[in-house]
């Protein structure tokens, strides 16, 4: 088509500079609403049932959820792609009844912690070069990983194994006390580290914000010539490590090793991570989002504990939340348009 | 046509028939079928058997899927619906009564019917992603499920209700009937109406089907609804089976089976053209597997394992790269031949 | 004359899809220090050269030369890192990210392996005064219009140390002043020795920048020239080639002035119809047996227009009457019960649905119209899409194949056909003809008269003002979301005229 008309002088409106429609940053409207409902539910708690106050329900959050928040982290990444793992439960499956079986056949802790975060991290790789090399939904290449993963583990013992190994059972001592019955374990202090290092990982490296921008958009990404292969393959074999370095949290704190192990901890992690704010298409959202949304569902059990409610209203809360996330979401992303 | 159909099949046949070879070699009596008692028995039966609530959910999942979909809820739904029969008949004073087993069964599948129609609104009217609607319901369900029974495993002794999973007629078992008379119903009702084709169209593309007239919406509503009436029904198999409401192993896992039936059976996971044979087949495929692993000796744990190296190979065999890439690797680049007139 | 040595040499590319050769053993060279436009209709494969030289798509044969060296690019990644930068038609940056970062990403200021945020601002802040653009670079990129998000993907593509510049199209959505603005800096890069590959649609734009001009046709090499030598008709001539002569034809053809034809009832009348922020409220009228051209450039409003029409987007104002009663248009399902069908312009995603048969794609519309329970017999089917397959010479022949393998042309008419089996009494066609060859489009016109002097309303849009001349018994000119012209297609009516309202607004 040839258009020998003259260049289109359509006048649209002034300077490109005046283009600019304000708006306040509607990045932060899942974080802040994430916040809000935290503060709101502590509050009902503490006014509702006595010792809620106590400075340990706060810390137990950290200590009862710290395999959740270092698997949610992981997830975080992946979600920010626009992707999704439905491995990670039966990653720490896998990797708690290996280390167990490893701990149990006299391997020192040295020697099993490395080859199992190795092994989550090899089972990512695997992953995720099967949905970027043969475009492979990531859907299907990550139940196909789960299980692989859950399969395994079942292979190696069906039976829950007690880890008697002196390291194993001291870590799962080591804990902060600030005054008694007052303390935070030693892994909710790794799973805090895990925290920081993933916030800064997004927020100034290279690596980081190439997971932001093939979440935006994945065609421009390559078309701007970002290694959109390597930072996919790499947020899988990052959720894979974290879902290993999960699956040690977890072995550590139950000091056993269990193909049972974190049957369904892919939802919550995916829960959390949509509460905490991370938009399930990718491109935005904060780990610091991703804790909050942890901390809410630790908090809803509490809650259901204190109440001495059965667990199933734990559910139904957070399915109710997940539909009132995600409803937020879709108004603020509709008025982003 | 009916060659693409033979050879987005072909993978799955053939690894039906690899499956079940390895079973007749290595399981003495695999294909044995008796009857007894004037009903059919023998291992092939069983797996016939232990697929009928996955063909069910597999049948809605397809349906859902063609719209470029998907519902995560159906294990869910699974336990609400064996929750809610169980309810009713645990409150009857007569649990053989026919016509309370029938009020339990019609209640339940309304309730599954209410909860797919949740899903479609979800899905059609708010505008969520679906795998993200349908993830709500797939978490909550399950309390759902255990708020109706209050926490407990409900056991029923009712004979009219145990027939559903576990009975017999005409020497075949009713629940591979439910499932085969709800496929008939199913593949009637999309290829024999223009069902399936506009089904097909709005997966296809939802933009164009909407501008061709079609209202995309009620269609997206009605797959959810009937995904979730096929998951009832499954849920209703399940719990007759045990003769128990079991909120929470009552279908764990099984929307990932009936995904992977989907998938296996042909159907692309961004919707547009479906084959609910080919689901049957992906979800029969799956029961055998299952079945097989058992009697070839092969711990049950290790289906798990199989199944992920099938899913690999499956997915790895559809993915036009892998194949490209063997291609070359055993012939020079096809430069040539491609040119064909368009 | 002394030519420096060409900075990029590509000889005998060869690039095969299936079913097509895309760019059959075209050579093509770049020097340094030139702006260089790459000319051809769509289909003639500059799009895939593009591709090809930023390593989209790999080659079947032939050489790249980078500087006097052999290249291959596996990835955009490499070409980028090899000095090629590109600048696409469809912004292609990461609008959830900001304003500096989508220049920067990927070769972001880093110390310790830490991205320097504030450095990156300053720098991307320097960068944008330097293109005259005054952006607040920490808000993210889709807080603004398109014509600034292009401007800052040419910022990015500036800023990187490119030997050789590539813009696709990148003019389309930006108006006079940026477009003024985009050539000073080509011209600045030109002049400190870049080599810029310029593809744009506007022969103006080509002549007032272009040093040099490449031709395409059907993905072969027609030539190299330079712009001075070679007049606009000649390229108009060397970029269409032997099919000119049809199109003369075509021209030639009497045009029937808007008294000749008999006008029936009205079946459409619009009074204030309007909807914010698409489309101002406009009067239309439509006459059955008449055709009705709407002119514009891209973003007059003249796709919003059919889209309200059709009940595609809703109206929020003014009324609409069909067949002299008033009626509420709510869905184009809801029009389409009225009669009334709409092609859309973006065939491939709006329009057919590729993985779907001829046969489905033609009766989807009528099927969708009688509903699911009602399905069409297989035989009327076949009767149905077989008579259309024959009157509008669809190829091939198969109503069973997808409808995906088809060329752009026959899509165009399985979509066309779609809408003839739902005997519609206005049948609205968004930019028909654009994409397809020539020969399709001569066809496609000739329906479209065909079926007007059959008693069907048409309104027909195109952004060819000669397609519009030609056909229309009626004109109504847009600009800027206006309808600000209607003129009865009488002979002293020309593409100057129209040209002249689009240009300057209401004269009337």
């Amino acid at each position: 088509m040839i258009d020998v008309s003259t260049t289109p002088a359509t006048n649209k409106s002034g300077p490109a500079s005046r283009r600019r429609t304000y708006r306040p940053n509607a990045q932060y409207i899942p974080v802040l609403a994430t916040l809000s409902l935290l503060i709101v539910m502590y509050t009902f708690g503490a006014v509702s049932y006595e010792n809620f106050t106590h400075p340990s329900v706060i810390l137990n959050l950290f200590t009862n959820n710290a395999f959740l928040l270092v698997v949610a982290v992981g997830m975080t990444f992946v979600i920010l792609t626009g992707g999704i793992d439905l491995s990670v439960g039966a990653v720490i499956a896998m990797t708690s009844t290996v280390a167990a079986t490893l701990l149990q056949a006299g391997w020192p802790a040295g020697v099993v912690i490395p080859v199992v975060l190795l092994i989550g991290g090899v089972l990512g790789l695997g992953m995720g070069a099967v949905i970027h090399f043969f475009k492979v939904e990531p859907f299907i290449a990550t139940l196909a990983g789960m299980f692989l993963a859950r399969g395994i583990a079942l292979l190696i013992n069906q039976n829950s194994i007690p880890i008697t190994n002196e390291f194993w059972t001291s870590i799962a001592e080591t804990r902060i006390v600030f005054e008694p019955g007052v303390y935070i374990s030693g892994m909710a202090l790794v799973a805090l580290a895990v925290v920081a290092v993933a916030a800064v990982v997004l927020a100034w490296t290279k690596f980081g914000r190439n997971v932001y921008a093939i979440g935006g958009n994945a065609d421009s990404a390559l078309l701007m010539g970002l290694p959109v292969g390597r930072t996919r393959i790499g947020v899988y074999t990052l959720s894979g490590f974290c879902a290993a370095l999960g699956g040690l949290i977890y072995s550590i704190t139950t000091t056993s090793g269990y193909a049972g192990h974190g049957t369904g901890t892919e939802l919550d992690a995916i829960a959390a991570v949509v509460i905490g704010g991370v938009l399930l298409t990718g491109g935005s959202g904060y780990v610091l989002g991703t804790v909050l949304g942890v901390l809410v569902l630790g908090l809803i059990n509490t809650i259901v504990n204190f109440a001495s409610l059965n667990s199933w209203w734990a559910r139904m809360a957070i399915g109710v939340l997940l539909f009132a996330f995600i409803v937020l979401q879709r108004l603020v992303t509709r008025k982003a348009k | 046509m009916k060659k693409a159909m033979k050879s987005r099949l072909m993978w799955p046949v053939a690894m039906l028939v690899v499956l079940l070879l390895c079973a007749l070699i290595f399981s003495d009596g695999f294909f044995d079928i008796r009857i007894q008692d004037g009903h059919l028995f023998g291992t092939p039966v069983n797996i016939l058997r232990a697929s009928a609530p996955l063909v069910l959910v597999a049948i809605g999942m397809t349906l859902v899927i063609s719209t470029g979909g998907i519902d995560l809820s159906v294990g869910s739904v699974m336990a609400v619906s064996g929750a809610m029969a169980c309810l009713i008949i645990g409150d009857l004073s007569n649990q053989n009564s026919v016509g309370g087993v029938a009020i339990a069964v019609l209640a339940a599948i309304a309730l599954s019917l209410v909860l797919g129609l949740w899903n479609g609104f979800l899905v059609a009217v708010l505008g969520i992603q679906p795998i993200i609607a349908t993830l709500i319901l797939m978490v909550a369900g399950r309390g759902l499920a255990q708020l109706i029974t209050s926490g407990q495993i409900i056991n029923v002794q009712s004979s009219p209700y145990k027939v559903i999973g576990a009975g017999y007629v005409l020497g075949l078992p009713v629940s591979v009937l439910i499932a085969a008379v709800v496929l008939a119903i199913t593949v009637l009702l999309t290829r024999r109406t223009a069902l399936g084709l506009l089904l097909e169209s709005v997966g296809g593309s939802p933009v164009a089907s909407r501008l061709a007239g079609i209202q995309a919406r009620r269609f997206t509503v009605m797959v959810y609804v009937v995904s979730a009436a096929c998951a009832g029904i499954a849920g209703l198999i399940y719990s007759s089976n045990v003769s128990s409401a079991d909120g929470n192993n009552a279908g764990n896992l099984i929307e990932l089976d009936a995904i992977l039936a989907v998938v296996i059976g042909g159907t692309a996971l961004t919707g547009g053209r479906f084959s609910l044979a080919g689901t049957t087949l992906g979800a029969l495929l799956i029961a055998t597997l299952d079945t097989t692993a058992q009697s070839v000796g092969i711990p049950p744990e290790a289906t798990l394992v199989f199944k992920a190296v099938v899913v690999v190979v499956l997915c790895l065999a559809q993915s036009a790269t892998f194949r490209a890439m063997l291609f070359r690797r055993s012939t020079p680049r096809p430069a040539a031949r491609a040119e064909v007139p368009a | 004359m002394g030519e420096p040595p060409a900075v990029l040499e590509m000889t005998g590319i060869q690039k095969i899809f299936p079913g097509v050769v895309a760019l059959d053993g075209v050579d093509f060279r770049l020097l340094p220090g030139e702006i260089h436009a790459l000319m051809g209709e769509n289909g003639a494969g500059k799009s895939t050269l593009i591709k090809v030289l930023t390593g989209v798509y790999g080659i079947d044969g032939g050489d790249i030369k980078l500087s006097g060296r052999d290249v291959l690019f596996t990835g955009p990644l490499q070409a980028q890192e090899a000095g090629i930068s590109t600048v696409y038609q469809e912004v292609n940056l990461c609008a959830n990210l900001s304003v500096a970062e989508n220049i920067f990403i990927g070769r972001q200021p880093r110390r310790f392996g830490r991205i320097q945020w504030s450095e990156m601002r300053k720098r991307s802040a320097g960068l944008l005064k330097r293109l005259d653009l005054d952006l607040d670079v920490s808000a993210p990129l889709n807080t603004y219009s398109l014509a600034v998000q292009q401007m800052v993907a040419i910022a990015r593509a500036v800023d990187i140390d490119a030997k050789v510049l590539i813009l696709d199209e990148p003019t389309s959505s930006l108006d006079a002043s940026e477009v003024a603005q985009l050539f000073a800096i080509m011209r600045r890069l030109r002049d400190s020795g870049v080599a810029i590959l310029f593809v744009s649609h506007f022969l103006d734009q080509i002549y007032e920048v272009a040093d040099r001009i490449t031709v395409l046709r059907n993905g072969a090499l027609i030539g190299e020239y330079r712009t001075a030598e070679l007049p606009q008709v000649e390229l108009v001539r060397k970029m269409i080639g032997k099919e000119l002569a049809t199109l003369e034809q075509l021209e030639s053809r009497p045009r029937e002035s808007a008294e000749q034809i008999e006008r029936g009832e009205p079946v459409l009348r619009a009074e204030n119809l309007g909807r914010k922020g698409a489309i101002a409220p406009f009067d239309l009228t439509i006459h059955a047996g008449e055709v009705v051209g709407l002119a514009g450039l891209l973003g007059s409003g003249r796709t919003e227009l059919a889209r309200l029409l059709f009940g595609a987007d809703k109206a929020d104002s003014g009324k609409l009457e069909l067949d002299g009663k008033p009626v509420s248009m709510r869905s184009p399902r809801n029009a389409m019960a009225h009669g009334i069908a709409f092609s859309s312009e973006n065939r491939r995603t709006e329009g057919v649905i590729g993985e779907l048969t001829v046969r489905e794609n033609i009766i989807l519309a009528l099927q969708a119209a009688r509903g699911w329970t009602r399905p069409i017999a297989k035989r009327r089917q076949d009767e149905l899409v077989g008579k259309y397959i024959k009157a509008l010479q669809i190829r091939p022949d198969n109503p069973e194949i997808p409808v995906r393998n088809l060329s752009g042309g026959n899509q165009q008419k399985v979509l066309l056909a779609r809408w003839l089996i739902t005997e519609p009494k206005l049948l609205i066609i968004d930019e028909p003809t654009r994409g397809i060859d020539v020969g399709a489009k001569a066809e496609i016109q000739r329906l479209v008269a065909e079926l007007s002097s059959g008693g069907m309303a048409v309104l027909f849009v195109s952004a060819e003002l000669e397609e519009v001349l030609r056909l229309s018994h009626k004109i109504e000119v847009l600009r800027d979301r206006r309808l600000v012209e209607e003129l009865d297609n009488t002979g002293d009516v020309d593409a100057d005229r129209i040209m002249r309202t689009i240009a300057s607004g209401a004269t009337s």
